[in-house]
C-alpha cells in the first residue's frame, strides 16, 4: 500500500489514475469526488435558503446552529427518519429504481471532470460526448418518477420535463460543437473531444474560448448558459416541479430518503454542467493569464489566493460572532461560531503555509511533491471557484426571475436558442477555416 | 495500461444484453419492456467500448439511450397500458417473427462457421485514444482528399433530411 501512495508523491504517476492505470488512487477519487460533491450539495443548501432569504428581505434558517449553519444536517436526519411512502397504485419496481437512474447519472458524469491536469478520475477519448450523453440519460430517472407515481401531477411534470431537456439539449449540443471546433485551432489541424484536452487546447492558444472569435465563443456560451438552466429543471425553467401549479412536479409523490436523492440528483447535475461551461469556455482548472503574466512571482501571488479566500471566510465568521447579541441564550452559538472562524482561520494558515513552502524550486522528493501539492491545490481552487460562480448564479436566477410559460419556454428553444446555435456553429467553422 | 477488455467483462455485458433483450419481449408492461431496451442498448455500448471504438459507444449512448428511448417512454406513458396488457399478444404477426428470426439464426451460424475466412483472427491494434480522429478522416477524409466513406455519408445525411423534411410537412398541415 506504501507503494502506491509514493508513486504519486515522488512525481512517477503522471497524469489521471485511468491514464497511469493505477486502480488504487482511481477509488481514492472516486471517494474524494463522491465526498466533496455531497458535502458541495449540502453547502449548497444553506447557501440556497439563506440566499433567497436575503433576496427577500427574510432571515432564513437562524435556529439549528449559528445562523442556520447546522440546518442541512438536521434536513438529512429528518429526511433519513421519515416515512417512506410508496403510494398503492404506483408501479412498485419502478418507483423504487427511478431515484437511483438519476442519481447514477448525475454521479457517473463525474468520472471525466478535469478539476486539474491530473485531478480527474480519468481522461476518456470521447470525455465532452461522455458528460453529454450521460447527463442526458437522467432525465430518464425523472420521466420514470412520474410516470410509476401513478397521480396525474407527477406525469404532466414528467411529460413537460422530458419535451424540456429533448428540445434544449440540441442547442446545447450545437452550443458545445462550436466550443469543440475551436480546439482544432492549431498546427495538426486535429481537435479533441477529451476534457483534459480541451483545457490544454485553450492554454496552448494563450485564450479562453469564451473570448476566441469575440463574440462567437461569448454568443456559444450564453445559449450553452441558458440550455443548461432548462436542462437542470431549475427556475426561470423549471416546468417540471411548478408548484403553483403541479404541487410538486414529477416528486409530488416521493417522501423521504427517495426524495432526498432526487434532491441530490438535481444539484450535483447542476454541478456537474456548470463544470461542462467552465471546461469548455472558461479555461477549466487555469488560474487568470497563465500565459501572460507568467513570471514566478505571478505564480506565488496567485497561489496566495486560495489561502486569502478562507481568512475572507474566517474574516465574515469572525464578524458574525462580534455581532451577535449578548444574551445568554446566545452563548452556545456564539461559541460555535467562534471555533467555526478559528478551524477556517487554521485551514487559511495551513494552505498560505503550502503555498509559500512549495514556492521553492528544490529537487528533493520531500520538496517536489510539496510544490506538487501547491500546484493541484491551486488547479483544483480556481475550478472549483468558477463552478460556484455559476452555482451562485443559479440561485441569483431564481431568485430574479418569474417563471416560464410552457409554449414561450418551447418557443425559446426552437425559435430563438437553436437558430441562433446553427448560425453561430457555422460562422465559428468559416471564421476557422479563413483563420487558418 | 492493463487492457479492459477481459473475458469476464464480456460475459457480463452480453448476459446482460440477452437477458434484458428476453425481458423486452416478455414483459407485459410496456414501460417495464421499454426500461429493459434501454439497459440492453447500454450494455451494447460497453461492448462497443470493450472492442476499443470509444466514439461509437458514446453516440450509442447519446442517440439511443438518451435520446430516442426518452421519446420512446413520452410516447408510452400516453398509452392506455390497462387495456394493451390485457390483448393477445401473439395474434397473425408470429409467422413472419418465426422466419426473421430464422434467418438471423443462420446468419449467425454461418458467420460462426466461415468466422475465420470472413473475419481477422486477431483485434487490430487502433490505438483507443485517437478513434474519434480515425473516424473523423474515413467520414470526411485526410488532407483534402476524400475518404472512403464520404460519399456514402452524404448520401445518409441527404437521406436523414429528407425524412426530417417530411415529417414536419406530415405534421403541419399548413406552414
Amino acid at each position: 500500500m506504501p507503494n502506491f501512495i509514493m508513486s504519486y508523491l515522488d512525481g512517477s504517476v503522471r497524469g489521471t489514475p485511468g491514464e497511469a492505470g493505477s486502480q488504487f488512487w482511481a477509488l481514492i477519487y472516486v471517494f474524494i469526488i463522491f465526498t466533496g460533491v455531497s458535502v458541495a450539495v449540502m453547502a449548497m443548501n444553506w447557501l440556497e435558503r439563506k440566499a433567497l432569504a436575503h433576496f427577500q428581505i427574510r432571515l432564513g434558517p437562524m435556529r439549528v446552529g449559528p445562523h442556520g449553519l447546522l440546518q442541512p444536517i438536521a434536513d438529512a436526519i429528518k429526511l433519513m427518519l421519515k416515512e417512506d411512502i410508496i403510494p398503492a397504485e404506483a408501479d412498485q419496481f419502478v418507483f423504487w429504481i427511478a431515484p437511483m437512474i438519476g442519481l447514477l447519472a448525475a454521479f457517473a458524469v463525474y468520472t471525466v471532470i478535469p478539476f486539474g491536469p491530473s485531478q480527474a478520475v480519468s481522461d476518456m477519448n470521447i470525455g465532452i460526448l461522455f458528460m453529454l450523453g450521460v447527463s442526458s440519460l437522467g432525465v430518464l430517472g425523472i420521466v420514470v418518477a412520474g410516470w410509476a407515481s401513478n397521480s396525474h401531477y407527477p406525469l404532466i411534470g414528467a411529460l413537460r420535463s422530458s419535451a424540456q431537456m429533448v428540445s434544449y439539449e440540441v442547442a446545447m449540443g450545437l452550443a458545445v460543437v462550436s466550443a469543440i471546433l475551436m480546439t482544432s485551432m492549431n498546427a495538426s489541424g486535429t481537435g479533441t473531444l477529451s476534457m483534459i484536452g480541451i483545457v490544454r487546447a485553450q492554454q496552448e492558444q494563450g485564450v479562453w474560448f469564451i473570448f476566441k472569435f469575440f463574440p462567437l465563443g461569448l454568443i456559444a456560451f450564453v445559449i450553452f448558459a441558458i440550455a443548461m438552466i432548462a436542462e437542470t429543471n431549475r427556475a426561470p425553467f423549471d416546468m417540471a416541479e411548478a408548484e403553483s401549479e403541479l404541487t410538486a412536479g414529477y416528486h409530488t409523490e416521493y417522501s423521504g430518503l427517495r426524495w432526498s436523492l432526487f434532491m441530490l440528483a438535481e444539484y450535483a447535475t447542476m454541478i456537474a454542467v456548470s463544470s461542462i461551461a467552465v471546461t469548455l469556455w472558461l479555461g477549466g482548472w487555469m488560474r487568470p493569464f497563465p500565459n501572460l503574466l507568467r513570471a514566478p512571482a505571478w505564480d506565488f501571488i496567485f497561489s496566495l489566493f486560495p489561502g486569502l479566500t478562507f481568512v475572507g471566510l474566517a474574516a465574515i465568521a469572525l464578524v458574525g460572532v462580534v455581532r451577535m447579541p449578548v444574551h445568554s441564550f446566545f452563548r452556545i452559538q456564539r461559541i460555535g461560531l467562534a471555533v467555526f472562524a478559528a478551524l477556517l482561520g487554521l485551514i487559511a494558515l495551513l494552505l498560505l503555509t503550502i503555498a509559500v513552502a512549495g514556492r521553492s524550486v528544490d529537487t528533493t522528493v520531500a520538496a517536489s511533491s510539496v510544490a506538487r501539492f501547491r500546484e493541484g491545490i491551486d488547479h483544483v481552487y480556481w475550478f472549483v471557484l468558477k463552478v460556484a460562480v455559476f452555482m451562485y448564479l443559479f440561485i441569483w436566477y431564481r431568485a430574479t426571475w418569474p417563471r416560464y410559460r410552457f409554449d414561450q419556454l418551447m418557443r425559446v428553444g426552437w425559435k430563438v436558442l437553436l437558430p441562433i446555435s446553427l448560425g453561430v456553429l457555422v460562422v465559428t467553422a468559416i471564421v476557422g477555416v479563413i483563420v487558418s | 495500461m492493463n487492457p479492459v477488455a477481459t473475458p469476464f467483462f464480456f460475459y457480463m455485458l452480453a448476459g446482460l444484453a440477452v437477458i434484458s433483450g428476453v425481458l423486452v419481449i416478455t414483459r407485459r408492461n410496456a414501460v417495464h419492456s421499454a426500461l429493459a431496451l434501454i439497459v440492453t442498448l447500454l450494455s451494447v455500448a460497453g461492448l462497443y467500448l470493450m472492442l476499443y471504438a470509444p466514439f461509437v459507444a458514446g453516440v450509442q449512448i447519446i442517440v439511443y439511450a438518451g435520446g430516442i428511448m426518452v421519446l420512446f417512454l413520452f410516447v408510452i406513458m400516453l398509452v392506455n397500458i390497462e387495456r394493451s396488457s390485457k390483448e393477445r399478444r401473439f395474434n397473425r404477426m408470429w409467422p413472419v417473427g418465426l422466419a426473421a428470426a430464422c434467418t438471423l439464426l443462420a446468419l449467425f451460424v454461418s458467420a460462426f462457421a466461415k468466422g475465420k475466412a470472413l473475419f481477422p483472427d486477431r483485434m487490430m491494434s487502433l490505438p483507443e485514444s485517437s478513434n474519434t480522429q480515425q473516424i473523423a478522416a474515413m467520414l470526411y477524409g485526410d488532407a483534402g482528399k476524400m475518404g472512403p466513406y464520404t460519399f456514402a455519408f452524404e448520401v445518409a445525411s441527404l437521406l436523414l433530411l429528407a425524412a426530417i423534411l417530411g415529417a414536419v410537412i406530415m405534421t403541419k398541415k399548413k406552414i
